[in-house]
């Protein structure tokens, strides 16, 4: 397995790449530089082009112009079989007619390894995915997890210099998509090759990336680390999109933002002033009871959602429905009807001055 | 619900025996004719039978008829799986117009096609060949109808663009794509389209009565002017042929894979309840 580390972590470099299909701008001068042996995930909705990045990276669609890198090595032009790139797809990709083994064998015997280095780095590989009793199966004899552990034990055994992830646990059910994806992040890890990983589901790409990149419309909105992108949002798309968010009505004066008679500092405190709408998290509003009959933040609990260790409360402010999320503890305090007063922590939020929601529902 | 049963495989046993029949007397009966002797009360006799081989021309139409049936198929495979391999993959818009265009030939009547192909036979006669195999061209066209369904229902069933592009990504070539990871997994529509090809060409006449080849059928239907019981125990022996190899290639192509057999009685498999 040291072997395979020490072959597989290559910077990947991305250069203003960019796919125009006719007069549609799939992708729009992606720059992304991933170092050795980094996990990076590509987090959007439908149609923002990150399917496109990857599959550019993989050679399996051609760029309109820009530059993909591989280890100081130019590769825009090379062929998808002779990239050296481990992909596991969205769909369940094993070959039907193949046992697990064949299939993890198969990279192998393209690249002309002999017949017991072969079987030898196969049964490896299988093992490393905790799938060695399963060698002999089919894909029709394996369940959705078990084939895309396969494909991923198949993609690696060719010691990629990249390992492409598209969407890999979307047509898993729940418990086996947890399971799956601390999963992969653990031979990941393991082998240490360079991943580009694509998803749509914000807790997949927070949970398992080294960063996070929040593309829209064909660009990157924003790269960073997890806690940033939820933190520190750079643009109200990606507040939006990565977790819940209150918009609520605001004005912009002199590097603050009045909700409600709550002066609130800003992320980009050189905002023009005048009207706006304010991101504001969940977990920075909190409740407390309050008998008083009005207010600008008093309200009434209209629903307590129960998620765990945490709740998330639904208050009517009359004109605005505003999410609390706080320890289940102290949302039992509060069920629905009763009336409560709501405080916005001093957090420092963005601004989004289009009044339509950036994120589609 | 038992006599439902009962009744139901009544049913099946009297159109298994109707439809039979209607197959079977017709050859029957020809078997039948070509073992009459000559005159009221001569005994049954081979005569026909064993005089097939003693007839060059027939001979030569039969080897011509085989070698057109494996021409045609092969041909038939490289031009058409390729192509709708290639546009499943890149060209998804022209699906329709290629499927209008190999089912083009089922509606165009085989006299109104010959018109148009005898120029063209014409020309190849004079400046290429005029080898009875260029018949496989005409009959390339005839069979593809029925090979593209078939490949086509085959290709359906499968995942094309993911297969190929997780064997593109672990280095296979297109070739090598094709060969490895379409085939295997659309076999049985191969077969398929391959056995219409065979039987069609086997069976086949206007095209070659009418282009002045002689192929198997064209022999048999000149042979019956001069001798009727050899003629009708070619045909025969033709249908029989023609049976035979579908069955063969048919059993062959159908087997299951030594290895999903050896799987479905893997102890492990079979105990194992866990599936994640």
């Amino acid at each position: 397995m040291s072997e395979n580390k020490k072959g597989s972590s290559v910077e990947v470099r991305l250069e203003d790449l960019r796919r125009i299909y006719g007069t549609f701008v799939a992708l729009d001068g992606l720059s992304l530089t991933m170092a050795p042996g980094e996990l990076v995930a590509l987090l959007g909705p439908s149609g923002c082009g990150k399917t496109t990045a990857l599959r550019l990276v993989a050679g399996l669609d051609e760029v309109s112009s820009g530059r993909v890198v591989f280890g100081g090595t130019d590769v825009t032009m090379v062929g998808a079989n002779r990239r050296n790139v481990g992909m596991v797809f969205q769909a369940y990709s094993l070959f039907p007619h193949m046992t697990a083994l064949q299939n993890v064998m198969f990279g192998l015997q393209m690249r002309r390894v002999d017949d017991t280095e072969r079987r030898k780095r196969a049964g490896e590989m299988l093992e490393l995915v905790g799938l060695s009793g399963f060698a002999n199966r089919f894909a029709h004899q394996l369940s959705g997890g078990q084939q895309q552990r396969v494909a991923l034990a198949r993609a690696l055994a060719i010691q990629p210099q990249v390992l492409l992830l598209d969407e890999p646990l979307s047509a898993l059910d729940a418990r086996v998509r947890a399971r799956l994806r601390d999963e992969i992040r653990r031979v990941q890890l393991e082998v240490g090759t360079t991943t580009l990983f694509v998803t749509h589901d914000q807790e997949e790409a927070l949970a398992i990336a080294d960063r996070v990149g929040v593309m829209n419309k064909g660009r990157l909105e924003q790269l960073g680390p997890p806690t940033a992108i939820y933190s520190r949002p750079a643009t109200p798309f990606v507040a939006e999109f990565v977790g819940l968010t209150n918009r609520m009505p605001g004005n912009v004066k002199g590097g603050e933002v009045e909700v409600r008679g709550v002066r609130l500092p800003l992320v980009k405190p050189d905002t023009s002033d005048g009207e706006a709408i304010a991101l504001i998290r969940p977990e920075a509003v909190s409740l407390v009871s309050d008998g008083s009959e009005s207010g600008p933040l008093v309200g009434t609990v209209i629903a307590v959602a129960f998620l765990g260790a945490t709740s998330r409360v639904s208050v009517d402010l009359g004109d605005l429905v505003v999410l609390a999320q706080m320890p289940t503890a102290d949302a039992s305090a509060h069920p629905a009807g009763t009336r409560v007063r709501l405080t916005l922590r001093a957090d420092p939020v963005l601004i989004a001055r289009d009044e339509k929601a950036a994120v589609e529902p | 619900m038992k006599a439902g049963r009962a009744r139901f495989q009544v049913f099946r046993a009297v159109m298994l025996v109707l439809f039979g029949a209607f197959f079977l007397v017709p050859i029957g009966a020809m078997f039948e004719f070509s073992t009459r002797g000559t005159g009221i009360a001569a005994p049954r006799t081979w005569a026909a039978w064993t005089s097939i081989l003693t007839y060059p021309d027939l001979t030569n139409a039969i080897v011509a008829s085989l070698e057109l049936c494996v021409i045609t198929s092969i041909l038939m495979v490289i031009l058409l799986l390729p192509t709708m391999v290639w546009v499943r993959l890149r060209l998804p818009r022209l699906r329709g117009v290629i499927e209008f265009i190999c089912l083009l030939p089922l509606t165009i009547p085989a006299i109104v096609l010959i018109v148009g192909l005898v120029p063209i036979y014409y020309f190849m006669a004079l400046n290429i060949s005029d080898n009875i195999l260029t018949l496989s061209l005409a009959y390339v066209i005839l069979v593809l109808p029925y090979a593209y369904r078939s490949m086509d229902v085959g290709l359906a069933a499968i995942d094309v663009k993911t297969l190929t592009e997780a064997a593109r990504s672990l280095g296979a070539s297109w070739p090598t794509v094709m060969a490895r990871i379409i085939v295997p997994n659309i076999r049985v529509a191969i077969l398929n389209a391959l056995l219409l090809s065979v039987a069609l060409v086997l069976g086949e006449f206007t095209f070659a009565n009418l282009l002045s080849y002689v192929n198997l059928q064209v022999a048999i239907a000149q042979l019956g002017r001069a001798n009727a019981g050899v003629s009708i125990s070619t045909a025969v022996a033709s249908l029989l042929f023609a049976f035979v190899l579908l069955m063969v290639i048919s059993f062959v192509g159908r087997r299951r894979p030594p290895s999903l057999a050896a799987a479905a009685t893997d102890p492990q498999y079979l105990t194992s309840g866990q599936r994640t």
